[in-house]
């Protein structure tokens, strides 16, 4: 060896310790994965967030955590995650400020969705303007294809309204066409976001599926008394009773049905219906009740999520969008860990062509929406919320009439 | 129909006065404008859900438990919180102003500590929700006993007020709390007695609807709205105006829902607000002990 030989690799291998060093230092720099959300925890949306956001994000940090936090292959190791969160007061201009500061001030990497459509579509501009990725699960409307071209970083995991309706109005051409149920729809709907957005949805689907709405009311938020509504539908004559109703309404539909003896034979009331407390509070009387989600009868995943939820929250998840918003954080992981660091751009990339390994199934996104990734429609069917629609080996048949209350 | 429709909007009728008789005191008698209410009466519905689910105590039993705690509860806040701003008011508007920014803040307080044990999820049991027949219409036996014990309530303390000694002199404070003091009524006791009073009704009202109504802890301001509008509609301070004014309200909105449209409700509600309002500013039976 040569002295110039020599030099030349001591210069290399003292280099060489010295960018390792570097890097230890970078990869010692990066103690935590900053997580910032601003949900409503007080105000009208607490409700929703509480029951179907807070606990899902909740419970990843705490098993991602549990395993030493997220790898990152970049600095060879698994760094934990920390959390910010803000209440956004239910209230968007809040949630946009809240939002803003998450990213500017507290310098987040990653950031959670809030709850409900109205908020998400006001925090998308901000998501957007920064390339955070948005993976909303408690947003449904119809301007969601739009919208994810508009925000490529934007998701839309519980899809449109088009979409229930659809799978809703095949059911029922199918059970009409089998003669048991006749051709009249009774329906209302709560003046508000969701009521509204579905009601309208379904004014077009079931004309299209050939339905007459015999009785169309909207009734205001905070509305105590349904007796009214219900006596109306009952004179109605339809078979088919459709709520578009905010949980403490779809407790009093419940509520006073059950006193009325009113029983149509098919039952579709709105949020709540799928919540834990419902079948709690009403026992077997829920049987034959159908509203929007429902899990797959054969899904152990998901009932082992069920579990790991009632243990850590001591209840149950919501079975519409809870388990598709973990499966959602689930995607979020794993493409974290396949880009290796946080890297938006990429995340985002692998968040919109990966195929990933959910809760629910595989999940491969086509316009940054699952495709029948989960079911839209769901009935409890002896003390299990199975979900009926759309068709398919996962799917429980629809069982017509719903039975008398007990 | 009519039947039916009547004899539901007066069980509807029957718990708006039921929430709002508590307020009638406390803003009629002590004078406070208690923004807090509405989430006094959502703690009352927890404490009734905790006591039911927990310790398997029925709501009625409950409010054994309840009513008297919120009474004195109520009493502390008002010689903690309150009287310290009775003491200092100069005039009653004064007083009001200070009372609605310390009662306003009160409210976030109570729904603070309400989010902190429940978190904002729905809560909700199941007590009495079984048919009775009343002139061929079905009603359910818990809304009908919270419109009985609102009647039973309204005309106890109707008559407590106009009748008896202790009710005259609360009525004395009501009207002229100056005046009052030269006839030997301890006003500042009595206004805390009204205060402790109506602290105790709203508890009972928070108890009677936790049978049939979901709730979580951002309610409150929901029902804090519908009393006053009650309570001035009734006439401030008078329980009977109360009674009859969230009858009149009550019946309204199942006629409207059921004869017109239910998206109409609201707008039928403040219509008929408004109409008293404009032809009679005290409220139905306001005016006359002033």
């Amino acid at each position: 060896m040569t002295l110039r030989n020599s030099i030349r690799t001591t210069l290399a291998a003292a280099s060489l310790a010295a960018l390792a060093a570097a890097g230890a230092a970078l990869a010692q720099d990066i103690k935590s994965i900053k997580v910032g959300y601003a949900i409503s925890k007080t105000g009208p949306n607490a409700g929703g967030a509480a029951t179907t956001n807070i606990p899902q994000y909740e419970m990843w940090v705490k098993e991602v955590n549990a395993k030493g936090g997220l790898m990152l292959k970049s600095v060879g190791k698994r760094v934990p995650i920390e959390v910010i969160e803000y209440d956004d007061r239910s209230n968007s201009e809040e949630a946009v400020r809240a939002v803003e500061r998450l990213i500017t001030q507290d310098k987040v990497d990653l950031l959670f969705p809030p709850w409900g459509t109205g908020l998400n579509l006001a925090v998308g501009p901000v998501f957007n303007k920064y390339g955070y990725p948005q993976l909303t699960f408690s947003a449904v409307t119809d301007k969601a294809p739009e919208l994810a071209k508009r925000w490529p970083n934007s998701f839309w995991f519980l899809g449109t309204s088009k979409q229930y309706i659809d799978a809703l109005a095949d059911l029922l051409a199918k059970a009409r066409k089998d003669g048991r149920i006749n051709g009249d729809i009774a329906m209302i709907s709560i003046a508000d976001g969701f009521g509204i957005d579905l009601a309208s949805a379904a004014r077009a689907g079931f004309a299209k599926a050939g339905f007459k709405l015999v009785y169309d009311k909207s009734y205001p938020i905070g509305t105590q008394d349904m007796s009214p509504l219900l006596g109306e539908a009952a004179r109605s004559g339809a078979d088919t009773f459709v709520a578009f109703s905010y949980p403490p309404d779809t407790f009093a539909l419940t509520e006073q049905s059950k006193v009325a003896s009113y029983a149509p034979k098919v039952m579709f009331l709105g949020v709540g219906t799928f919540f834990s407390m419902y079948p709690e509070k009403f026992g077997p009387g829920v049987e034959g009740i159908t509203s929007l989600g429902g899990w797959a009868p054969n899904n152990k995943a998901v009932l082992e999520y069920a579990k790991k939820h009632q243990e850590m929250f001591k209840r149950g998840p919501d079975r519409w969008g809870a388990v598709v918003g973990y499966a959602s954080l689930q995607m979020l992981e794993q493409a974290i860990e396949r880009v290796g660091k946080i890297d938006r751009p990429a995340i985002i990339k692998e968040l919109q062509t990966g195929t990933f390994n959910t809760v629910i199934g595989k999940m491969k996104l086509v316009n940054n929406m699952p495709k029948d990734a989960y079911p839209l429609i769901g009935q409890w069917q002896k003390g299990f919320y199975a979900g009926v629609a759309p068709a398919g080996p996962n799917a429980a048949a629809l069982v017509i009439p719903k039975a008398p209350w007990k | 129909m009519l039947i039916e429709a009547a004899l539901s909007g007066l069980i509807l009728g029957g718990m708006y006065a039921l929430v709002a008789m508590g307020l009638s005191l406390q803003y009629g008698v002590a004078r406070i404008m208690n923004l807090s209410y509405g989430e006094l009466l959502v703690a009352a519905s927890f404490s009734a859900w905790a006591l039911f689910t927990g310790a398997a105590v029925n709501p009625l039993a409950g409010l054994l438990a309840v009513v008297p705690a919120a009474f004195a509860a109520s009493w502390l806040v008002y010689r903690l919180l309150l009287a310290p701003l009775v003491r200092r008011a100069r005039t009653r508007d004064a007083l009001e102003v200070d009372t609605i920014l310390a009662t306003f803040g009160l409210a976030f307080v109570v729904q603070g500590v309400m989010l902190g044990f429940f978190g904002g999820a729905y809560y909700s049991y199941g007590y009495l929700a079984v048919p009775v027949k009343i002139l061929g219409a079905t009603v359910a036996v818990n809304r009908l006993i919270a419109l009985g014990v609102a009647v039973a309530i309204g005309l106890a303390l109707y008559f407590g007020l106009t009748r008896t000694r202790a009710g005259t002199a609360v009525r004395a404070v009501a009207v002229d709390p100056e005046s009052a003091r030269l006839v030997a009524i301890d006003v500042r006791a009595t206004a805390g007695f009204a205060f402790a009073l109506g602290g105790a009704l709203v508890a009972a009202g928070g108890v009677l609807v936790s049978m049939f109504l979901t709730f979580n802890a951002n309610l409150g301001v929901l029902f804090t709205m519908k009393a006053l509008i009650v309570v001035i509609m009734g006439g401030v301070g008078n329980l009977l105006g109360a009674l009859i004014a969230g009858l009149l309200l009550g019946l309204t909105e199942t006629f409207v829902a059921t004869w017109v449209d239910p998206g109409l409700t609201l707008a039928a509600t403040y219509s008929l607000f408004l109409l008293v309002l404009l032809a009679r500013p005290q409220g139905l039976f306001g005016g006359s002990g002033r």
